[in-house]
């Protein structure tokens, strides 16, 4: 890892990153230019494809093979959405790339809609990122004077609009189809798939969603060419030749019980010991990990004699957990009650999800309820089983849900139930000496009572 | 209703307007004018929902139903000059921003999600504002609090009363 040059964040700490003239003084547009002159859409289709690349927003879909879904010799128009709406617990890079670099995300952006023919793209920005919205805007704008946005651009006769959107704080705004129905002015419902977006998205025309940092890889292949981009990163395991490699330089998000948090650029497939160690400056104060999240809190629990987790697309998955994610990892240490964890995650999935589904709706309000009875020391051995029954029950993965949100909130459950077994039963039995081994159905704690309460109750 | 009644500006209604020619639809400019009405008058009340309805040529319950599933926008009353966001997700919790928010509403005098009686501050949980690597954190205005601690915010609560209100008069 040593020869390991950053690319994606190799300007960021220039004076004025953000501006044009740096970024163009830099080398940047340069693949722009040169593919306006003398590249033809199918032509930066093929280079993705060959490249690699898989979106970072997430789920992990190689981005050449999204852009080929598109129906072909459709009328148009086909719409282009940057999904900047970033909001998975532990992850910030792309608001890094926003506000520092705002051009090598444009520059992507632009090469995207050209490929996909696509003329008018939005940017849709969560409302929390004020600087991230400034800079966007401002590359917007002076995109447009330099001709590189707007009618025919460059002179090769091709033409697009970007238009960038702000969210209202909702994290389900970032789910593709949810963020297609938010665009278009309704509730973020997502959608039911298929029909996919490439076939019917926003404004029922065909439509691609990427996410920036996406965007800013689509730049850096355009600029330094597909084997460079598949010369980094690690090829499929040698057990599972259907997947679809793990290559690209990756920013890693680390944050939690670390010395030094920060967003890191390194080859997809770092460990997450490397991670701590030589990009963190180890756990903080000098303690011990206990567990980290491997890239969002959606994504589940590591153990720390786990830390030799690869952080490529398979890796996370070999280890139980739902997969790589964001590529967000937040650090736990030994003080850390898996509990709390627990809780917090169990709350923001109560609180995030659209609501829509039954299972997810439901499912995510009564695992909330049973743990915040569990803090107020009121829990019973069987909450766990409980827990355990609907973590199974709800997400895509089951079958019962649209959208992976519910996923997600049920792999903090399953990963600490599993893994950390043992202290789930000790903080039950030890803070409810007298009930923890009942198994008579009991009340979910009152609306309106807190947990302040119930302790003065109890 | 007369039109003294009216709770959007000319102003606010050319700006909404200046949004059309970008979306194909007119019912996607739902969330960028209900950004509009908020950022003057600090929340969204029925009628403004009403009006922008008429201005987008939908039907007023298709706005307040996006509204209500946004929490974003409070439509009793408007929020503090200052609406910050005290964000208790796990990178943050994990480094205290859960006490954080409890001291803030402690000395601010206000539970979490209301407003202090002069009008000067809200306070509102959030969920992870995308900015862990500065746990805990803040988000008051337009302006970023990092590595929030007990002096910071003290600090931040004189300025909100004193009206010298560092985030600017960006109120949004
Ligand atoms: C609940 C949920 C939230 C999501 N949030 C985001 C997000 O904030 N940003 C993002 O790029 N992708 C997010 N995704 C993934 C998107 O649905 C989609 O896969 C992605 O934007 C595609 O872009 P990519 O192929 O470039 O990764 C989310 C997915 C789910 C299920
Ligand atoms: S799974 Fe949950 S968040 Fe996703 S669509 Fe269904 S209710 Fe909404
Ligand atoms: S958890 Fe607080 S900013 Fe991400």
């Amino acid at each position: 890892m040593a020869d390991f040059e950053p690319v994606l964040l190799a300007n960021i700490h220039l004076p004025d990153s953000h501006t044009f003239d740096v970024y163009e003084g830099k080398g940047g547009y340069r693949a722009l230019r040169k593919t306006m002159r003398e590249l033809k859409p199918v032509d930066v289709i093929e280079m993705v494809k060959a490249s690699g690349l898989r979106g970072r927003g997430g789920a992990g879909f190689p981005t050449g093979l999204k852009w080929t879904f598109l129906p072909k010799d459709h009328p148009g128009p086909v719409y282009f959405l940057l999904n900047a709406d970033e909001s998975e617990p532990g992850t910030f890079n792309n608001r890094i790339l926003m506000e520092e670099d705002p051009h090598q995300i444009l520059e992507g952006l632009i090469l995207s809609c050209f490929a996909t023919r696509a003329t008018a793209a939005y940017i849709y920005l969560r409302y929390e990122y004020p600087l991230a919205l400034e800079r966007m805007q401002r590359a917007v704008d002076e995109c447009y004077r330099a001709r590189y946005l707007g009618a025919n651009i460059l002179g090769s006769g091709y033409s697009l609009d970007v238009t960038l959107h702000r969210g209202a704080a909702a994290y389900i705004c970032g789910e593709e189809t949810g963020l297609i129905e938010s665009l278009e002015g309704k509730r973020a419902w997502p959608r039911i798939k298929p029909p996919f977006p490439a076939v019917e998205g926003v404004f029922r025309k065909p439509t691609v969603v990427n996410n920036v940092e996406t965007a800013a890889c689509v730049t850096q292949i355009m600029s330094r060419g597909s084997d460079w981009f598949k010369s980094i990163g690690v090829p499929p395991p040698a057990d599972n030749p259907r997947d679809a490699g793990s290559y690209g330089p990756k920013l890693y998000c680390l944050s939690g019980h670390i010395e030094r948090p920060g967003c890191y650029e390194a080859p997809l497939g770092i460990t997450v010991r490397q991670l701590v160690d030589q990009y963190g400056g180890g756990v903080w104060r000098g303690r011990k990990a206990k567990a980290a999240i491997p890239g969002g809190i959606s994504m589940g629990l590591l153990r720390e004699d786990e830390f030799d987790c690869p952080l490529d697309f398979s890796g996370p998955g070999r280890y139980g957990c739902l997969g790589l994610g964001t590529a967000a990892v937040v650090i736990l240490d030994e003080t850390v009650s898996i509990m709390d964890y627990l809780y917090n995650s169990a709350r923001f999935f109560a609180h995030e999800r659209g609501g829509q589904c039954p299972p997810c709706r439901e499912g995510t309000s009564w695992a909330l309820k049973i743990l915040e009875r569990i803090r107020a020391g009121r829990g019973r051995l069987k909450d766990l089983d409980l827990l355990a029954e609907i973590a199974g029950s709800i997400g895509i993965i089951p079958g019962t849900t649209i959208c992976g949100l519910a996923d997600g909130a049920a792999w903090p459950m399953k990963n600490a139930l599993s893994k950390f077994r043992e202290e789930c039963e000790e903080t039950i039995k030890r803070t409810n000496p007298k009930g923890w081994m009942v198994t008579d159905p009991v009340p979910a704690l009152e609306a309106g009572i807190t947990v302040h309460e119930l302790k003065a109750v109890h | 209703m007369t039109k003294s009644d009216r709770v959007l500006t000319a102003e606010m209604i050319a700006e909404i307007q200046a949004l059309f020619p970008r979306y194909p639809l007119r019912q996607a400019v739902t969330l960028p004018a209900l950004h509009v009405v908020n950022r003057h008058l600090r929340h969204v009340p029925l009628q403004a929902v009403v009006e922008i309805a008429e201005l987008l040529q939908l039907a007023p319950a298709q706005v307040q139903d996006t509204l209500t599933f946004y929490g974003f926008f409070k439509q009793d009353a408007p929020h503090g000059r200052t609406r910050a966001w005290v964000c208790r997700s796990i990178s943050c919790a994990l480094r205290g921003g859960e006490e954080m928010l409890e001291y803030l509403c402690q000395k601010a005098g206000i539970p979490a999600g209301d407003t202090t009686p002069d009008g000067a501050l809200t306070l509102e949980p959030a969920e992870c504002l995308g900015a862990c690597e500065h746990a805990p954190c803040m988000l008051a205005g337009d302006r970023l609090h990092k590595n929030l601690d007990r002096d910071a915010a003290d600090q931040f609560l004189r300025s909100v009363r004193s009206n010298a209100v560092e985030t600017g008069e960006s109120v949004s």
